[in-house]
C-alpha cells in the first residue's frame, strides 16, 4: 500500500464503450491508483467480462468479482503490487 | 544485464511466434497493441446477436496470456486519423494505408520503448508476406521513416535482412532467428508446432476493417457525403453495423439487420432522427442527413420494406427526432423493383 494512505475505491464508467475501450480505460485508471486500491468498472459491452479479467491476469491485478447486473457488466478489481 | 524488447502484438500467429523466438533467448518481452478504431475484434461481437454465441476473446490479450507477457493497449484513435486521411505511401487494395500504418505504429512503439527503458522492438513481419507493407523494399522504409533504424528486429525473417543492432551486439543470437519469406504459412505453422502452440487466430487478410471492401466503400461514401475526409469514433463504428442505404447524396439510412444491431442503434437516437416500424415487427433505422417531408416518406417506405409487413398494403412507423419528439407515419412498403441497387452501400 502506498505510503500508508487509505485504500481508495473508485468506480469507472465504461458504459457504451466497445471493447477494447473498457480495457484501455481500466488500464489508464489503474496507472493512477496504488497497490491495494479497488476499482469497479461498469460496462455495457459483454466482452468486458472476459477482457478486463484477462488484462488483470496478465498484469498482476486481482479480480474480486465479474458479473452481470441489470444488463450491465461489472468487474471489480484490486490493484496488484507489481510496478 | 537482461535486455528488454517490446513486441507489436496484433493477436495473430506471427507476432506470437516472434515473441516466443525472442523469449527463448532470455530477453524480457512485453507486448504493445494499438487500438485504431478499425480493429476487427470486439465491436461486431458486441453488437450482433449471433456473434455473441461465439467464444469471445480479445486475441491480443489472449496471446499475451499464452506467452506470459504483459500487454499494453494504446488508444491511438485521434492521431491515427492523419494516417487514414493522408497516407504518404497511399492505400492498399481498399482504404488500408498499411505501410503508413506500420510506420506509425513502430514510431509509437519507439516512443513507448524510450519512455519505459526498453532496448529494441520486435514484430512478426515476414518478407514478402503482404503485397505492400511487408516487401523486401518496404521493410527498410518502415525502419527509416519511423526513426527506429536498426533497433527493429524481425525474428521470423531476420536472416534475410541485414543484422540489426541487437544481433550485432550479441543481445540475440542471429543463428537462432529465422529466414521465412513469401506468402506461404507453412513455416509459421511448423514453428507453431515446435512451440506446441495449437490454438491461434487465423489471419484473415488484414488486421483491420480498412482491408474490407464493403467497409471501405461505406467509408468513401461517408467522406463524399461530408465533403471531405473526416470521421469520429461513432461514425466508424456505425459503418460496421446494419445496412447502409443512400437514396440521395445528402442523406442515408442505417437499417438494423437483427435485434442486436437494433439495440445498438437505439443508443444513437439522440444523435440521429430514427424510424421504427410499429404495426409490424421490423428494424430500427437511423437517418443521417437532412430530409424533406417527401424524402422522409421514401425513407419510411424503405424501412417498411425490411419489416414483417413488407407485403402488407400499409405499414405504420414511428418517426423520432433527436429530442425524442415522435409522430406516426403510414406508408406502403417500397416494392423490391423500386429499391435502386445503387442506393445500397
Ligand atoms: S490491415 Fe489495417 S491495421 Fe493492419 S497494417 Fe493495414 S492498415 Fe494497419
Amino acid at each position: 500500500m502506498a505510503e500508508g494512505s487509505a485504500v481508495t475505491r473508485e468506480i469507472l464508467d465504461c458504459r457504451r464503450l466497445l471493447c477494447p475501450m473498457p480495457v484501455i480505460r481500466v488500464q489508464d485508471k489503474v496507472a493512477e491508483l496504488h497497490p491495494g486500491d479497488e476499482l469497479e468498472a461498469i460496462s455495457t459491452d459483454p466482452g468486458a467480462l472476459n477482457d478486463i479479467p484477462a488484462w488483470c491476469r496478465i498484469n498482476g491485478h486481482q479480480v474480486l468479482e465479474a458479473k452481470e447486473r441489470d444488463g450491465e457488466y461489472i468487474v471489480r478489481i484490486r490493484v496488484g503490487s507489481e510496478p | 544485464m537482461q535486455r528488454k524488447a517490446v513486441a507489436l502484438v496484433s493477436g495473430g500467429l506471427d507476432s506470437m511466434l516472434a515473441v516466443k523466438v525472442i523469449q527463448e533467448q532470455g530477453i524480457h518481452v512485453e507486448g504493445i497493441n494499438f487500438f485504431t478504431g478499425f480493429c476487427v475484434e470486439g465491436h461486431t461481437h458486441a453488437i450482433r446477436k449471433r456473434d455473441r454465441k461465439k467464444p469471445k476473446r480479445n486475441n491480443a490479450l489472449w496471446v499475451a496470456e499464452q506467452l506470459g507477457i504483459k500487454l499494453h493497449i494504446i488508444d491511438i484513435v485521434e492521431e491515427y486519423k492523419e494516417v487514414v486521411f493522408n497516407p504518404k505511401y497511399g492505400y492498399g487494395a481498399h482504404l488500408n494505408p498499411c505501410l503508413d500504418c506500420k510506420i506509425f505504429m513502430v514510431k509509437k512503439a519507439k516512443e513507448w520503448m524510450e519512455a519505459h527503458g526498453f532496448d529494441f522492438i520486435i514484430t512478426g513481419e515476414v518478407v514478402g508476406q503482404r503485397p505492400k507493407s511487408q516487401r523486401k523494399d518496404t521493410l527498410p522504409v518502415v525502419q527509416r521513416d519511423s526513426g527506429i533504424g536498426d533497433l527493429l528486429l524481425r525474428p521470423l525473417c531476420a536472416k534475410n535482412l541485414p543484422p540489426t543492432l541487437p544481433e550485432r551486439e550479441g543481445w540475440v543470437d542471429r543463428e537462432r532467428l529465422y529466414d521465412f519469406s513469401g506468402r506461404s504459412r507453412k513455416p509459421q505453422m511448423a514453428l507453431a508446432r515446435k512451440f506446441s502452440i495449437e490454438d491461434y487466430a487465423q489471419p484473415a487478410g488484414g488486421c483491420c476493417f480498412l482491408t474490407d471492401e464493403q467497409y471501405s466503400v461505406k467509408l468513401a461514401d461517408l467522406w463524399r457525403a461530408r465533403g471531405g475526409k473526416q470521421y469520429e469514433m461513432d461514425d466508424i463504428m456505425l459503418l460496421k453495423v446494419g445496412r447502409h442505404i443512400r437514396p440521395a447524396p445528402h442523406f442515408k439510412l442505417i437499417v438494423s439487420r437483427e435485434e442486436g444491431e437494433g439495440r445498438f442503434l437505439q443508443g444513437y437516437r439522440g444523435r440521429y432522427p430514427s424510424l421504427k416500424t410499429v404495426s409490424h415487427a421490423g428494424p430500427l433505422a437511423l437517418i443521417d442527413g437532412e430530409v424533406s417531408e417527401e424524402e422522409l416518406a421514401l425513407a419510411a417506405r424503405i424501412v417498411a420494406r425490411y419489416s414483417q409487413g413488407k407485403n402488407a398494403p400499409e405499414v405504420e412507423l414511428e418517426y423520432r427526432d433527436t429530442e425524442g419528439n415522435t409522430r406516426t407515419l403510414k406508408v406502403p412498403p417500397l416494392p423490391p423493383h423500386e429499391l435502386n441497387p445503387e442506393w445500397m452501400l
